[in-house]
């Protein structure tokens, strides 16, 4: 079953763009990420999808039930981390997180303990007084204690250091061999590399590209790194060019031939032909879009 | 319910900082009337004769020097006021808090519907208007008795019952308000309260413009017309309650649509 269907989704705020004709679908079990910059969507697409704002057109569904008239079943199913997260004035971190359980009418006692164990995070102190990570690791534990079977995390990792991002990220991949789909929306592209199998790319609110995240990163794209004296201007369907050190780097798009040819003409000492990471061709993706659509013809 | 309870938790300092005033300054007015009652027979008159000022309060209907005529001037202004202002600060933020502080999201990503939301802290705000009337109103009769008065249990009912009605009118108007703003919801709430009572102010002085009665919940808990009369003016309670469903009923209409940011 498709843990995540979304149809032609389309979300104006008055006369401002929030997300246009998105389609798209996730399978259950699937590690999927959403990829784009601020602005692009992604929140929209994701408060859409719980019911915290109501689409202008299009449907979607999570695990069968409609986001619209099933919202309650959604959320019962969904663990959602917003990427700012706010609590209640006065009230203390062992306190939100019983009363997020309580909400959904459950007893996580043992797992919201060891999450809190694992996350380091002091349940006896005040919500107010806690820093931008620390609100991140109770919305953490809002989000996971229930055990959802769909899990949907609004940049995640933004205010956890290395160590945590790394814990949280151990959490999640036991998670997802438990079952879960796993929904993740950032703009950090190492994460996605490193975890999902699938992700997206949101620009402007379209969705660009949808594919494995080993063949978007890809694409008939190619990093090229020379070492000596090389005029790439010579080369169409060079981009991204960056002088180095003794050299030049730069993603190609083009005939290799064309590339080869050039390369055998210039006092080169060195080349790398190698994969792009995602880095780049999400770069390539936003930067240049005319680019872009000449690759794909 | 599990809402309701931690919606009374989170209003229990306001509630208790307000309750605690009222009632404190009604037993204060009600400790005074013993040392007034002897300068009474010249307080009457001045009261009586200060032209459009004794219109206004209702003065010029009540017997000044009785208790309860006593009561239903000083004390009814104080509850009346402070009723009034505590029950528009409260439903006013009810449902706006959350968006202003950023909770709404938090709150709504459970599986809660909205209607369940709205309806939870709709039950959890006539709870604190009633506990604090409960309160006031017990402290009321506990000073009247500890005076040595007799209580005019029928007219201080029905007083204290008109404040209740006034300021649901008063909570329903702003709870309906609350669903469509997301900040400011404060000053909103105390303009309305303020704006209100001088209305009735007003339609009090000037015989030509009693129909703005009908723009007032104060109109419901006029304290010398319901001693003089011994009895609600229904025309104004029924305006009353039907604005006040009006505004519940907004409320909840948009607040299920309302796209939370």
């Amino acid at each position: 079953m498709e843990a995540i269907q979304i149809d032609g989704l389309t979300k104006y705020y008055g006369k401002a763009r929030g997300i246009i004709d998105l389609s798209l679908s996730v399978k259950a079990g699937e590690f999927f990420g959403f990829i784009g910059p601020n602005g692009a969507g992604k929140s929209t697409t994701i408060r859409s999808l719980l019911g915290l704002i109501s689409p202008t057109s299009g449907k979607a569904s999570i695990l069968g039930n409609d986001i619209v008239t099933e919202s309650k079943k959604v959320l019962e199913k969904c663990g959602y981390l917003p990427s700012e997260t706010a609590f209640y004035s006065g009230m203390r971190v062992g306190e939100i997180i019983k009363f997020s359980a309580q909400l959904r009418k459950k007893d996580c006692n043992k797992e919201s303990k060891e999450l809190c164990e694992r996350l380091q995070l002091d349940v006896s102190r005040n919500v107010d007084e806690l820093s931008f990570g620390n609100r991140k690791k109770v919305g953490i534990v809002c989000a996971l204690q229930h055990k959802p079977e769909v899990l949907i995390l609004d940049e995640p990792t933004s205010g956890l250091d290395p160590l945590m991002q790394k814990e949280f990220f151990e959490i999640l991949n036991e998670r997802n061999k438990e079952g879960a789909t796993i929904f993740l929306s950032s703009h950090v592209l190492s994460e996605i590399q490193r975890n999902c199998t699938r992700a997206a790319i949101l620009k402007e609110g379209k969705m660009i590209a949808c594919d494995s995240v080993n063949s978007l990163s890809k694409t008939k794209t190619k990093k090229i790194s020379v070492v000596g004296d090389f005029d790439v201007t010579k080369l169409t369907n060079a981009r991204n060019i960056q002088k180095v050190q003794g050299g030049t780097s730069f993603l190609y798009g083009g005939q290799i031939q064309d590339l080869i040819a050039q390369l055998a003409k210039s006092e080169i000492s060195d080349v790398t032909i190698a994969e792009p990471d995602l880095e780049e061709v999400f770069m390539h993706f936003y930067v240049n879009e005319k680019a872009n659509n000449g690759e794909k013809k | 319910m599990t809402f309701v309870k931690h919606e009374l938790n989170q209003g229990m300092k306001t509630f208790w900082i307000w309750t605690s005033s009222i009632a404190f300054m009604v037993a204060i007015c009600v400790f005074m009337f013993p040392e007034m009652t002897g300068e009474m027979d010249s307080m009457t008159q001045m009261f009586s004769s200060m032209g459009s000022l004794t219109t206004a309060f209702g003065m010029d209907q009540i017997n000044f020097g009785s208790l309860i005529g006593f009561y239903a001037i000083e004390a009814g202004s104080i509850i009346g006021l402070g009723g009034a202002f505590y029950t528009a600060l409260i439903s006013v933020g009810v449902l706006a808090k959350e968006e202003k502080d950023r909770t709404s999201e938090f709150l709504l990503s459970h599986p809660v519907t909205r209607v369940q939301v709205i309806s939870e802290k709709l039950v959890a705000t006539v709870a604190q208007v009633l506990a604090m009337n409960v309160v006031v109103f017990l402290i009321s009769i506990g000073s009247i008795a500890v005076i040595g008065e007799t209580i005019p249990w029928k007219e201080i009912s029905l007083l204290h019952l008109a404040f209740v009605l006034m300021q649901i009118e008063i909570a329903g108007i702003c709870f309906g308000i609350s669903a469509f703003i997301k900040r400011g919801s404060l000053g909103i709430g105390l303009g309305i309260a303020i704006l209100m009572y001088f209305l009735n102010l007003v339609a009090n002085i000037a015989e030509g413009s009693k129909f703005l009665k009908f723009f007032s919940a104060f109109s419901m808990s006029e304290g010398a017309d319901i001693v003089s009369s011994g009895k609600l003016e229904m025309k104004y309670v029924f305006v009353g309650m039907t604005v006040a469903i009006i505004g519940i009923i907004t409320g909840y209409i948009k607040y299920s649509r309302k796209d939370i940011s």
